[in-house]
This record gives C-alpha cells, sequence and structure tokens, in this order.
C-alpha cells in the first residue's frame, strides 16, 4: 500500500518538476521565471524526502535541508538582483 | 496498528502528490500574474508538508528510529515561503506596473513601494513639523 502510494507521489512530483521546467523555458516574464525556480526547488525537495523514505534511510534529509536554504537563498538574490541590480548593496 | 499507520503513510502521501501537482498546474494555467504567485506558494507548501509528515510516521512506525528533523524542513518551508512570495510580488509591481495601473491606496495617493525621495520632500514641505 505504502509502496503503491509512494509510486503516486513520485509520478506526481515528477511531472510538477517537469511543469515548472517548461514554466522556466517558456514564462512571458522574469517574475514568472523566478518563482517556476523557486517552486522547482520545493517540489526537489519532496522527491528528495520521498527517495529517502523509499530507501529507508535518514541521510537524504540533509540534502533537503541544504536544497531548502539555498533554494530560498537564490530565490532572494534573484529577486534582489532583479529589483536593484545588486545582490548585497 | 501496523495497518492503521500503513493507511495514514499512504494517504498522507497521496494527497500530497495532489497537492504538489496542483501547485504546480496552477502555475501553468493561471492567467494573471499575481494569480500564478497563488498557486505554488500554498499548494506546494501543502505538499511538501505531507511528503515530511508521511516520512515521520514511517520511520516512527516501520523503521529504526524516531525522529522529528522532518519538522525542521517544514518549518524552515513555512518561514520562507512568504517571504520569497513578497520578493517575487515586489518584482513584478516594479517591473510590470506602475504607479497608475496599481489598485487604490485607501488614504494616500500612491503605494509605499513606489514612494520617490521627491515625494518624500513633498510631504514634508507641506508638513513642516514633520521635518525636523
Amino acid at each position: 500500500m505504502i509502496e503503491t502510494a509512494s509510486y503516486f507521489a513520485f509520478g506526481c512530483f515528477a511531472l510538477a518538476v517537469l511543469l515548472n521546467l517548461w514554466k522556466v523555458v517558456a514564462a512571458p516574464e522574469v517574475a514568472d521565471r523566478i518563482l517556476a525556480l523557486d517552486t522547482m526547488f520545493i517540489n526537489a525537495i519532496a522527491l528528495m524526502v520521498l527517495y529517502g523514505m523509499a530507501l529507508g534511510t535518514g541521510i537524504y534529509f540533509e540534502a533537503a535541508m541544504i536544497i531548502a536554504m539555498l533554494g530560498f537563498v537564490s530565490t532572494v538574490a534573484y529577486a534582489r538582483f532583479i529589483l536593484r541590480g545588486n545582490i548585497i548593496e | 496498528m501496523a495497518s492503521l499507520f500503513e493507511f495514514l503513510v499512504a494517504a498522507f502521501l497521496v494527497s500530497a502528490g495532489i497537492f504538489g501537482l496542483v501547485g504546480s498546474y496552477g502555475l501553468i494555467k493561471l492567467n494573471d500574474p499575481m494569480s500564478r504567485l497563488h498557486a505554488p506558494t500554498k499548494a506546494t507548501t501543502l505538499g511538501v508538508g505531507g511528503v515530511l509528515l508521511a516520512s515521520m510516521l514511517n520511520a516512527a512506525a516501520f523503521g529504526k528510529y524516531f525522529s522529528v528533523h522532518e519538522l525542521l524542513i517544514t518549518l524552515f518551508l513555512f518561514l520562507t515561503a512568504p517571504i520569497t512570495a513578497n520578493f517575487i510580488a515586489k518584482v513584478h509591481i516594479h517591473r510590470q506596473e506602475s504607479r497608475e495601473t496599481m489598485p487604490p491606496a485607501g488614504e494616500d495617493d500612491h503605494w509605499a513601494t513606489h514612494d520617490t525621495p521627491e515625494d518624500e520632500e513633498q510631504r514634508n514641505a507641506s508638513r513642516p513639523d514633520a521635518a525636523q
């Protein structure tokens, strides 16, 4: 039961990452690209945690945590750069 | 008891997958840029929260260890999602909108993020007591 459910969740999040990727390539404005990249980071965290759960190890939580932090910092950096032309003033 | 945990973990996983997919589909489907901002920041955070809860329950019920550090990721995402949404909204406001296209700002004549140093000087000149 858990195996089937995790295959379903893997499929959903993989499809979500593909949709985000398409949006990054074909977005009408730059704010949408930043948003799609941010969503892609969040979906990558979910995939990472699912993978760790399927393997039964706790190793991938650290990786998921680091991806979460990098996602936040890079989104803020993109937005700052677009807004101010500079990241740290 | 084990089958109850199994059912709970499977239910969390399925609902998390649906939430994640709906969030990313909303990013493509919605027309207005600010509605597009709304879809992933909420639905996808719920999706990740569901996966983390399922993982925590799974480790507690069937694994060799019990851990709550998944909660750390959830907490971090819940703290940072509004901040990133605010930054992305500001990028949109400054690149796509202008003072004239914004909705009315109540008693002020424009929103504070569109304020310029000239506006501030003008305001201070009209209120001499505030200038000091």
